[in-house]
């Protein structure tokens, strides 16, 4: 999970499903198409990249590619890879509760997708010539961020139906679109990341359905649920078009595709159906449809709030935070012991050839 | 314990009991890739919790279901084995633990998976090469912690020290089960022996030998692990989720 705020359909997932397998498809055709060959000794390393890029081509780890390109991947892919680890938590606080067995196994599944999907993240950032130790650090030592929709707490059992449907939703508007990335193992990655997301974002729209169909308890669980994590959602997408920093450049090297407030508003539009399948309201009083934009007019989440939450003050930031830099320092021992044994067995296989 | 129903109860709670323990490692765990490892140990328990459950309330009779048994039950009626439900500890408990249960389960399985009972050996033949895999993976960790550094030594010793006296309870026979733990005994013995003595670890002596989870008569920590499990549950009568 992953949103875009420090930087498709029928049944939910199955229209971005579809654009998934079509940026899949791309990148096979893009693969057989073939490359031109390397730059020519003595030729503009620039233009080359740019060609490739012009050419809808895939930059790769041996590529020659612009500093600047190479930090903004590093950070970009960093932050997803630390969202799919701290996103662990907020989901994780409802397994040992889940109310049934099936819900159980479903949701630890998706909590072992997350850390999947986090290790597979820092492989692919490592491809940039950094490595994953030094990525953990610079989470832990709060210097690189984590989506901040994480900082808010699940309070209910509902809860963790939201995330799936709302928060695994936005991530995946955000993500699908990046499954056509320059950046080749960056792209490759969020196809197979985009395939297990929209298959969590049915679980969690099937978590709310049950509820809204449940007892009178239950479907008020679901309402305040979704009242609580619609506008933390839609701020997923990050600022406002307006007040983007990182946009432009990374739309000219196809890193990003469509804007913030495009990918919003997709979101939007994708949501007001689904709720209304649900049996539930959005709280959003000025909702509706714009037949001249063809889209719904909405209302736009507290900015001031979703810049308080990155710089620190949401309800949980320190918490998970805490949680994370705890669960390093205590198994400090654990991976320290790890290293001491291989390096022992590695001696002994030493003598044992001597010998 | 007699009977199919009994066994497969208690069988099926130390899997449950098991399964929401090593559950609670979820983002906790000392490498990601542990994370990763242990979320898959726990949702292999669960499994198995599950079949086992749901054949033993179709044994009883009664129209219990798998959420009826797990959610259902105050820890007096449970009858899982005393180790499962000890807390998790440190990294060096858990894979302790795990590797005294895996290495019961492993022949366990192994045996039911050639019983007279059908549904039985179904699971069994399934849960067996899981099992297989628990087992491997405490192995090595436990060798690599008691061959480690002197500080991962000392914590496996004393995981070892804290944990031992539960094992005895697994192998209590019981002739009339599909399996009598008593002939799971040996193969457990051979285990356990070989690891512990690569990782350069020592097998506590002394008698003590408490017991009592197969009757329903727990540890204090039980009841609290039930407690976190069950309250979302109960606190729906009659609701489906």
């Amino acid at each position: 999970m992953y949103g875009n705020d420090f930087a498709a359909e029928d049944a939910p997932g199955g229209g971005l499903l579809g654009q998934v397998e079509a940026a899949e498809a791309a990148l096979r055709e893009a693969a057989a198409r073939g490359r031109r060959g390397a730059p020519e000794p003595g030729e503009d390393l620039e233009a080359y990249f740019a060609d490739v890029i012009d050419a809808d081509q895939k930059i790769e780890p041996r590529d020659w590619m612009p500093e600047a390109y190479r930090r903004t991947l590093i950070r970009q892919i960093a932050q997803h890879a630390h969202s799919e680890i701290i996103g662990m938590q907020p989901e994780g606080n409802w397994i040992s509760r889940a109310p049934s067995l099936k819900r159980k196994a479903i949701l630890l599944a998706k909590v072992q997708d997350e850390a999947g999907h986090g290790l597979y993240l820092y492989a692919a950032a490592e491809t940039l010539g950094i490595s994953r130790d030094e990525l953990v650090e610079l989470l832990i030592s709060g210097r690189q961020k984590y989506s901040s929709i994480f900082n808010y707490p699940t309070l209910t059992w509902a809860d963790v139906g939201a995330i799936g449907w709302l928060v695994d939703g936005a991530a995946i508007v955000n993500q699908v679109p990046l499954c056509r990335c320059s950046y080749g193992p960056y792209a490759r990655a969020m196809i197979r990341v985009c395939k297990e997301e929209s298959f969590h974002q049915r679980q969690g729209y099937e978590i709310l359905h049950t509820l809204s169909h449940g007892t009178p308890a239950q479907k008020a669980m679901a309402q305040d649920a979704i009242d609580r994590w619609w506008y933390p959602s839609l701020a997923m997408f990050g600022p406002p078009d307006g007040d983007s920093t990182h946009s432009a450049q990374s739309m000219a090297w196809k890193i990003k595709r469509f804007s913030n407030d495009e990918l919003r508003q997709r979101f939007v539009d994708m949501c007001v159906q689904q709720a209304e399948i649900l049996g539930l309201t959005l709280p959003d009083a000025d909702l509706r449809w714009n037949d001249e934009r063809q889209a719904y007019d909405y209302t736009q989440p507290d900015y001031d709030e979703l810049m308080r939450v990155i710089k620190g003050d949401g309800p949980c930031n320190r918490q998970r935070m805490e949680h994370r830099r705890r669960a390093h320092d205590e198994g400090a021992w654990v991976r320290e012991a790890a290293a001491a044994y291989a390096a022992k067995q590695a001696e002994r296989q030493k003598e044992k050839i001597a010998a | 314990m007699n009977g199919p129903f009994d066994f497969t109860l208690a069988i099926g709670d130390d899997a449950l009991i098991a399964a929401q323990r090593l559950a609670e490692w979820t983002s906790h765990a000392p490498e990601m890739e542990e994370d990763i490892a242990l979320a898959n140990i726990a949702l292999d328990q669960l499994g198995a919790a599950r079949l086992l459950l749901t054949y033993a309330g179709e044994l009883e009779g009664a129209g219990r279901d798998e959420d009826a048994l797990a959610y259902l039950r105050d820890d007096r009626e449970f009858r899982n084995c005393l180790l499962v439900e000890l807390p998790n500890g440190d990294f060096a408990v858990t894979m302790v633990k795990l590797l005294l249960l895996a290495a019961y389960q492993v022949p366990l399985y192994t045996a039911l998976a050639g019983c007279a009972d059908e549904r039985l050996a179904a699971i069994g033949a399934k849960a067996r090469k899981e099992s297989a895999y628990h087992l491997d993976h405490a192995s090595l960790w436990v060798k690599r912690l008691g061959d480690g550094t002197e500080e991962s030594h000392r914590r496996t010793q004393a995981a070892l020290e804290q944990l031992w006296p539960y094992h005895h309870e697994l192998f209590t026979a019981d002739p009339a089960a599909p399996v009598d733990p008593a002939t799971l005994r040996a193969d457990f013995d051979a285990t356990v022996s070989a690891v512990l003595d690569e990782a350069g670890l020592t097998r506590p002596e002394g008698g003590w030998a408490p017991a009592g989870g197969r009757e329903g008569v727990h540890t204090e920590e039980l009841s609290y692990l039930l407690a976190e499990m069950q309250v979302l549950h109960r606190a729906h009568p009659g609701a489906r989720w």
